[in-house]
């Protein structure tokens, strides 16, 4: 069985944690003391209805304003497949949440209210969704029922979303007309939406192909940490322990480690006490190199062909987090998978308004969740990928070093 | 053609040893919580499988409530003992002596919330950074929202409300000295997942998580074992009941389910059936109020 991970998104109100209620019940996901906890808790509330989406709120705050602050994870699974839901946040204060929430997600479903079409929040979650290259995006139009289920302002809608797709190039998007609420289209096709004939939320959840999503090409290797037992048996033993982010390594393979390029060759990839003739993304291993060379946490042990580039000057699209602003000339550290590197944020190039997609050129500095584009110098090369290529070498962090908070998420050009 | 995709559970595995590789990359002196539970002992085989032909890059540390199940507490000794790695044991028992605290009254008067007390005391001795930990995303509420790499204070508080952002696989362990992170490899896991993996990796797992025969009492629909730490009162009848348990926690706070099941693959059968939750079904302390584990993390819980 496979896995598939999934945030949702969409304004406040629009309906997130119903939908994700609607989609554990549904499919029979929600077990008998917990949804006794809720008829207890929607108990309090005016018209008595069970409250679906007081299943995914979780923190006090949250259940008192009525609002997601942070993203929950939900798990549930159908005979084909196990789900990870992000049910991310709406109110853009807590964009950077959505954030976290967005950057391992397979597929994104963005709500759009059927009252309200197209809003600013849409177009912030298409730009997210974009930028983080989720491969997947499902435009689910809901609380049809609020509009007579008109196929007109579906298609409307239809017609406004896809020029925001074209612009912002999202490679795969499908459209479906739903309610939360009355449980039309989630799970069991709706009656009232007898014009659409498409598939149903989970029918799309459960066939979306993911196992093109992962490279199988580009062998990359960040070192995490280096097993030494040092025991007599074990005398000389040196281990390098990490995970293939992408690509395959076979016994045998020639191999050069980043940014140091020294050769050698890989002698012996073990997992869990057995040796494999080969190792593939994104499988956890250790790896042997037939000579002994300065390697440390951090490094990247690729291949001869497809190697990444080793920059030091990056140029970055990158999602500002922190509530202190990003002025040019500030330093950071910068991570990429194991690798710590100090840095500092030369120029901002532009600034992106995320509802004209315009770019504002040479903007004074960055605030809480603006996107910009940045370059960035590191006080040492860096073994990278570019997002738009490859995901998981191409994606790095900020950290400010004076209170460890990490600020920024960079998408490498 | 090789088939290059990963299965679920080989998923969930990776992504568990890649953080515990983290943990050990990025920290000075970390600690793997160890309960004698089945999530904990999953992270040590886990741990196994991320860290040998070497040892450990930290002890196992167990926070002995002095209410636990004798025979949790012996498959404890037995496993450390067999993979080699250093155990700590801290009671809580020392620390209401020598921090004189009040021990709750009542019925099943539990430990939990003094639990703390001991976890942030140990923390301090061993100036541990990092405390591993097997919680799940699945149990509960507040869990759901909880980050990988969750930071605490130097009190152990949580604060839901500034988590730092995580993205991708990146985790940022950065911390001030008195500050701490609780690490969390199997958040993604579910209570189904475990028994999998349990299954296919078979892995041992204490006796008392098969059917046996227990002395109990029923109280609010639920079965308490009879021990030394719950009051027994007089309208309390003592059943002999063929129980097993679904988790492991205190005597006074984890209750036991009628079942028959005496092998992995009846547990599994049993829970894919079952109607209830894992917690709900089997814990007393999370039912005092909606936000008991919020407010229990945000003091310095697990």
């Amino acid at each position: 069985m496979d896995l598939l991970r999934f945030i949702t998104a969409g304004s406040v109100d629009d309906g997130k944690s119903t939908l994700i209620g609607r989609l554990l019940f549904d499919s029979k996901n929600i077990l008998v003391d917990q949804l006794e906890a809720l008829e207890r808790q929607s108990k309090n509330r005016e018209d008595g209805e069970i409250d679906l989406a007081l299943l995914t709120d979780g923190l006090r705050a949250e259940r008192e304003q009525g609002i997601t602050i942070d993203v929950a994870y939900k798990y549930f699974s159908t005979p084909k497949r196990k789900f990870i839901i992000a049910d991310a946040p709406g109110h853009i204060q807590y964009t950077r949440n959505m954030i976290t929430g967005a950057s391992n997600a397979d597929l994104i479903i963005i709500l759009i209210d059927a009252r309200n079409g197209v809003a600013e929040q849409t177009r912030r979650h298409s730009i997210i969704a974009s930028l983080l290259k989720i491969p997947h995006v499902i435009i689910a139009v809901n609380k049809m029922d609020l509009v007579n289920y008109s196929q007109d302002i579906f298609n409307n809608i239809l017609i406004d979303y896809a020029e925001i797709a074209r612009s912002l190039d999202l490679p795969d998007v499908t459209y479906i007309p739903i309610s939360a609420l009355k449980g039309d289209n989630i799970v069991d096709r709706s009656l009232s939406l007898s014009w659409y004939d498409g598939q149903t939320l989970l029918d799309v959840l459960e066939n979306v192909r993911v196992e093109n999503d992962v490279n199988l090409t580009d062998a990359r290797f960040p070192v995490q940490y280096i097993i030494r037992p040092q025991t007599d048996e074990l005398h000389d033993y040196r281990g390098y322990a990490g995970k293939i982010i992408s690509g395959i390594y076979k016994k045998g393979d020639e191999i050069i480690v980043l940014p140091s390029l020294f050769n050698s060759k890989i002698k012996s990839i073990e997992f869990g006490g057995k040796e494999l003739n080969e190792a593939f993304a994104t499988q956890s291993v250790i790896l042997q190199l037939e000579d002994d060379i300065d390697i440390s946490r951090g490094d990247m042990i690729v291949k001869n062909d497809h190697q990444p580039r080793v920059e030091q000057e990056l140029n970055v699209l990158l999602c500002w987090m922190d509530n202190k602003p990003l002025v040019a000339g500030n330093k950071y550290l910068l991570q990429i998978n194991s690798r710590r590197v100090r840095s500092s944020v030369k120029e901002i190039e532009f600034k992106l308004d995320v509802n004209t997609l315009e770019k504002n050129y040479d903007p004074a500095q960055a605030s809480l969740n603006d996107i910009v584009k940045a370059k960035i110098k590191a006080a040492s090369p860096i073994p990278f990928d570019s997002y738009k290529e490859l995901r998981a070498n191409g994606g790095a962090i900020l950290i400010d070093e004076t209170s460890n908070v990490t600020v920024a998420a960079c998408m490498i050009q | 053609m090789t088939n290059h995709q990963l299965d679920y559970l080989d998923q969930l595995e990776s992504e568990a040893i890649h953080i515990l590789r983290e943990v050990a990359g990025q920290f000075e002196r970390p600690a793997l919580l160890f309960s004698g539970g089945k999530d904990s002992i999953t992270l040590v085989h886990l741990a196994l499988k991320a860290f040998r032909p070497g040892k450990f890059p930290f002890p196992l540390v167990h926070i002995d409530t002095g209410h636990n199940f004798p025979e949790a507490l012996d498959f404890r000794d037995e496993l450390a003992n067999k993979i080699g790695e250093k155990l700590v044991v801290r009671k809580v028992e020392d620390t209401i002596k020598t921090k004189h605290l009040t021990e709750p009254k009542g019925k099943f008067a539990s430990r939990n919330q003094l639990q703390t007390y001991t976890l942030l005391d140990t923390i301090e001795e061993f100036e541990f950074d990092a405390c591993i930990g097997g919680a799940r995303r699945d149990e509960e509420k507040a869990r759901a929202k909880e980050r990988i790499f969750s930071v605490r204070d130097e009190f152990g508080q949580w604060d839901p409300k500034l988590q730092r952002p995580e993205l991708w696989n990146i985790y940022n362990g950065k911390i001030q000295k008195g500050e701490n992170v609780r690490v969390f490899p199997i958040s993604n896991w579910t209570e189904a997942d475990i028994w999998n993996y349990i299954r296919r990796e078979d892995i041992a797992l204490p006796s008392i998580y098969f059917s046996h025969e227990r002395d109990v009492i029923e109280h609010e629909g639920q079965l308490v074992a009879v021990s030394d730490f719950i009051r027994l009162d007089e309208t309390d009848q003592i059943l002999k009941k063929k129980v097993r348990y679904r988790t492991v926690g205190d005597m006074t706070c984890t209750a036991a389910v009628e079942s028959s099941a005496s092998t992995i693959e009846d547990i599994i059968k049993e829970i894919t059936a079952t109607k209830t939750s894992e917690r709900g079904e089997t814990r007393i302390d999370d039912k005092v109020s909606e936000a008991a584990m919020e407010d229990r993390k945000k003091n310095g819980y697990f």
